[in-house]
């Protein structure tokens, strides 16, 4: 008798698969919303990074916007000095975001929950700050502009209607996902969950707790830093915002409403999230903030898993009634 | 030199005042109420609402804002936040960003986005003039109500049955349970009146501070600071920390203005790291 598999089935499911249908459906039965697509698909990858950060490894962050941002003005600065080559900007951005997250990590791992809380805040804060004071270098307020971007591979121009924007973000996004579904169903993603479930036995049964907990961040801060280098130069603009705790808090929210630790969590809520904002922001940005906030509170008390969560529970509440009405 | 120092202390005594409640969040409740400020926001509005709507006078408000952020936060205690002590830093930091998002929101709905003016009565306008410098009136007027009220505090806290009651639940929730202590009624308590300071704090900071709809997500670092540098839980720690803060604030807004809140960020994570239990916390 074999024994039952410890590490999580890497198969792909079926559902998967169409899940990954529908954007490239939306391709071509919605060619309108390309641009808003491309902007979708940044903010996943960003939330996909949170999901490695908060969701597995159970890192709580207010500054992970700090990653994006820096990505954003590393290949956006590129592109603005002459280096338009976009998938070498996009390896800067990562590489940039990766390194500040490296050396952070170190001040993040050592803290507890709500010391990690601050820090991270502090970081998000003092960068932006920086950007903020350094106007010549980043543009300030006015935001960094004249990013010149150069065509894909060489052969695609980016066009006012989004179309090589959408591709190509699109073409990461499903790159940087399939690396992180390997890495969360390898033993390394498994030794973050456990780390998450109980910190404090993991070094019992010899398990590096800083050096995993540091690897997943800078990891998390690379795919940052990735998604920020994406919207640069699919919008050949920088903006102070891009480092904002707004940033950070909304994406916060958006991985919460999908569903943390379950990286299409991070997929799901993003779409939803972003989708509803696109039709609700028509009405009044103040309007969206309440509902916002709302949002949050009610899926505190109510809905703890997110839209996933909430789905899997209806699913088990179905296959247990199937087996004859006991709960498992 | 001393007009800088005594503006910094003015200015760290209402961070105090407003961050008083949150320490005891915080050390209580071990709650992160990341929407503190609406409560210093909602005093700040029920102080410029009487004096324009009601005529009432500017120190005849300061009671009512006391009075409307405590009854806000019983009432919040009671309907919500209870049901969240115990749960996990995501879920409260969820939360009460959440609620933060909302305050923001419904403040800009009724009362527009603007600063909202505030006329000081002529008595607390001005200057005096004392060995040689010159000291706001309004500033001396907050440092005086500020120390009479942590004394007072300190006193409640100090040596009535409640303010034992309070330390047993600080220092041990499950304990003083088990002697028989109400602690859901110590917290709410503790809770409304931490609120209710925010809502005096928020009142008198219109002058220093400023009001409007973004209050509590502008001022919320500073709070949290205040607190998580002073150490949660006590009356001291919040103390010195928000002085600190203060005059380090408007010094480096006095003398290197181009580096903005830069310093300010720098020297909290620095501090964070050096002391994880705040200045003057309590050890785990």
């Amino acid at each position: 008798m074999t024994p039952e598999p410890i590490l999580p089935s890497a198969r792909w499911r079926p559902a998967e698969a169409a899940i990954w249908i529908v954007p490239v459906a939306c391709f071509f039965l919605f060619p309108g919303y390309r641009v808003l697509g491309s902007q979708v698909f940044i903010t996943a990858l960003f939330a996909l990074s949170l999901d490695l950060v908060l969701g597995y490894a159970g890192i709580l962050t207010l500054g992970h916007a700090a990653f994006f941002g820096l990505g954003a003005y590393s290949a956006g600065l590129l592109a603005a000095h002459g280096w338009g080559e976009p998938i070498s900007g996009l390896a800067a951005g990562a590489l940039v975001a990766a390194c500040a997250g490296f050396a952070v990590s170190f001040l993040v791992v050592r803290a507890e929950d709500l010391t990690r809380l601050m820090v991270t805040l502090g970081i998000g804060l003092l960068l932006y700050e920086a950007a903020n004071r350094a106007a010549a270098v980043t543009g300030g307020v006015d935001g960094l502009s004249g990013v010149a971007v150069g065509k894909v591979l060489g052969i695609f121009a980016f066009d006012l209607a989004g179309t090589t924007a959408y591709a190509y973000t699109l073409a990461v996004l499903f790159a940087v996902f399939v690396a992180a579904r390997r890495l969360v169903a390898s033993p390394f993603g498994l030794s973050l969950r456990a780390i998450r479930e109980n910190r404090a036995r993991m070094p019992a049964i010899g398990a590096p707790v800083g050096r995993r907990l540091v690897a997943a961040f800078t990891v998390g801060a690379a795919i940052a830093g990735a998604a920020g280098a994406l919207l640069a130069q699919t919008t050949q603009f920088v903006g102070l915002d891009a480092l904002g705790f707004n940033r950070s808090a909304e994406i916060l929210v958006m991985l919460v409403l999908g569903g943390a630790g379950r990286l299409y969590g991070a997929l799901v809520g993003t779409a939803v999230f972003m989708l509803a904002q696109d039709r609700l922001a028509g009405l009044d940005p103040v309007y969206w903030q309440f509902w916002l906030g709302l949002l949050l509170v009610a899926f505190v008390f109510l809905a703890h898993g997110g839209i996933l969560g909430a789905v899997d529970a209806l699913a088990r509440r179905a296959a247990s009634r199937r087996r004859g009405g006991t709960r498992p | 030199m001393i007009g800088v120092l005594f503006d910094g202390l003015a200015y760290g005594s209402l961070l105090f005042l407003v961050s008083l409640g949150l320490s005891v969040q915080m050390g209580l409740m071990k709650f992160v109420n990341l929407a503190h400020g609406a409560f210093a926001m909602a005093g700040g509005y029920a102080c410029v609402l009487a004096m324009s709507r009601l005529g009432m006078p500017f120190l005849a408000t300061l009671p009512l804002a006391f009075a409307a952020s405590a009854a806000a936060g019983a009432v919040l205690e009671r309907l919500l936040y209870r049901r969240l002590y115990g749960a996990s830093a995501l879920d409260q930091v969820l939360f009460s960003i959440g609620l933060a998002f909302m305050s923001v929101a419904a403040a800009t709905y009724f009362f527009g986005a603007a600063q909202q003016p505030l006329r000081l009565p002529d008595f607390l306008r001005g200057q005096v003039r004392l060995g040689g410098t010159d000291f706001g009136i309004y500033r001396l007027f907050l440092l005086a109500v500020v120390a009479a009220l942590t004394l007072g505090l300190a006193a409640v806290v100090g040596r009535t049955r409640f303010g034992a009651q309070v330390r047993a639940a600080v220092d041990d929730a499950r304990t003083a349970r088990g002697l028989g202590i109400d602690v859901d009624r110590v917290f709410l308590l503790a809770f409304a009146l931490g609120s209710g300071l925010a809502g005096l704090g928020g009142a008198l900071g219109i002058e220093v501070l400023g009001l409007d709809p973004s209050f509590p997500l502008k001022y919320m670092v500073y709070f949290l600071l205040v607190v998580v540098v002073g150490g949660a839980g006590t009356l001291a720690g919040p103390l010195a920390a928000a002085m600190i803060l203060g005059v380090c604030d408007v010094a480096g807004k006095y003398y290197l203005p181009q580096a903005g809140a830069f310093a300010i960020y720098a020297a909290m994570v620095l501090l964070l790291l050096a002391f994880p239990a705040g200045l003057l916390g309590r050890r785990a």
